[in-house]
């Protein structure tokens, strides 16, 4: 936001840090999760959290840094789940930064790479969770954290269809999905499924109770298998569902749908390929949803086939 | 145990979600393992939660009935 201001033009400036002349570029720092605030030599540093997660010990010191250095002793929890520490003195960054490094919090970044990923509580400990949003989110911090592409880059994970983490608001997203299997011989006709069911996927036969499924209506949430007594309805397989090209922003774009089952250990390879891919038709400023506008899906998918491949339904 | 098998019945026909899976919970917790508490559920929303809720609490659902617009379910302490 604050980088069209005028005053951000001028990005060199030469500060005394410690007693020792130094150059700061601003535009680094940006990149290194510096925000420059409104108010003169203030700065938001803003830490980087995958999933939104924090151990409470480490809550405990960064609480302590905050209020250190926060000229105003506040925070705030940005809209990606990582913790900002506001109204911080440039000329204090060095010293921060030493302090958050000892506790082993890392500061996160903003401009055009591979931003925090944002995830769900997903399997770890919500009911509804199909896929294990936290692990997920961690491995692409540790992988792909901080990848330079041509704009901004947001992945994110949603545990379930309920979609907590937006997946279709994001450059590259990842539901959770369960394929459900019916076993006749276990079923007796209780007719829960089709109650629980809130897509109108399972309907129940009039006579023996036993379940009607249509898999087009089906949005594989995995309430059926959750709800039936007696196990007729087992998980079959567990997945993604893969979206691409997502926004929010002034001008909010949906994600589309390009893989509907892909499994856990292929969402590296995913967004490893989708990445090059970035880099390689995207223009410098251009989200990844306006490149695949501008190239076309068919190019990207056809790119992305050693991965998808397998995984069913590519829909267009 | 009654003549229908059951050890104790909670009628939760009304009782809004999550009040009722609370009901059951705090009555299979006055239960022995193995004893068989009848539950009344309404259709919608209460059929769509308690039953998982059940479940993921370590117990069993040993029958289910469907009368009218509401469930009969036997739960077993688990």
């Amino acid at each position: 936001m604050t980088d069209h201001f005028i005053q951000d033009k001028t990005t060199k400036v030469t500060v005394n840090l410690e007693g020792a002349e130094q150059k700061m570029d601003f535009n680094d720092l940006k990149s290194g999760g510096f925000i420059k605030q409104r108010q003169k030599d203030l700065f938001t540093v803003r830490l980087r959290c995958p999933g939104g997660k924090l151990t409470t010990e480490k809550l405990i010191e960064i609480s302590k840094i905050a209020h250190k250095y926060s000229k105003k002793g506040v925070v705030h929890f940005s809209f990606r789940q990582s913790l900002e520490i506001l109204y911080v003195d440039y000329k204090e960054f060095n010293a921060i930064v030493a302090e958050l490094e000892k506790i082993g919090q890392k500061v996160a970044s903003c401009g055009p790479r591979v931003r925090v990923p944002t995830a769900c509580g997903g399997c770890e400990y919500n009911p509804n969770g199909l896929t294990d949003t936290q692990k997920m989110a961690e491995m692409v911090d540790q992988t792909f954290f901080g990848t330079p592409t041509p704009h901004k880059f947001k992945t994110s994970f949603s545990g379930c269809p309920i979609d907590c983490a937006r997946t279709k608001e994001m450059d590259l997203g990842f539901q959770g999905v369960v394929d459900p299997k019916w076993e006749e011989e276990a079923c007796t006709g209780c007719t829960i499924c089709s109650e629980a069911c809130k897509e109108g996927a399972i309907e129940s036969d009039p006579d023996t109770g036993k379940p009607i499924f249509d898999p087009l209506k089906c949005i594989w949430c995995g309430d059926c298998i959750r709800a039936c007594p007696t196990e007729a309805w087992r998980p079959k397989r567990y997945g993604h569902i893969v979206r691409i090209g997502g926004k929010h922003g002034r001008h909010p774009m949906e994600a589309v749908e390009v893989c509907s089952f892909l499994p856990d250990e292929k969402v590296a390879d995913a967004i490893r390929l989708t990445i090059e891919w970035y880099n390689a038709n995207g223009k410098r400023g251009e989200r990844i949803g306006n490149t695949l506008k501008r190239v076309g899906l068919d190019n990207y998918l056809k790119f992305m086939e050693p991965v998808f491949r397998n995984n069913e339904t590519v829909k267009a | 145990m009654s003549e229908s098998g059951t050890h104790a019945t909670l009628d939760l026909r009304g009782v809004m979600c999550p009040i009722n899976f609370v009901k059951t919970k705090l009555k299979l917790e006055m239960m022995s393992p193995g004893e068989v508490l009848e539950v009344i559920l309404d259709s919608g929303e209460p059929i769509q939660n308690v039953p998982k809720s059940i479940k993921e609490e370590g117990h069993r659902i040993i029958e289910v009935k469907k009368e009218g617009d509401f469930f009969r379910l036997k739960v077993e302490k688990g």
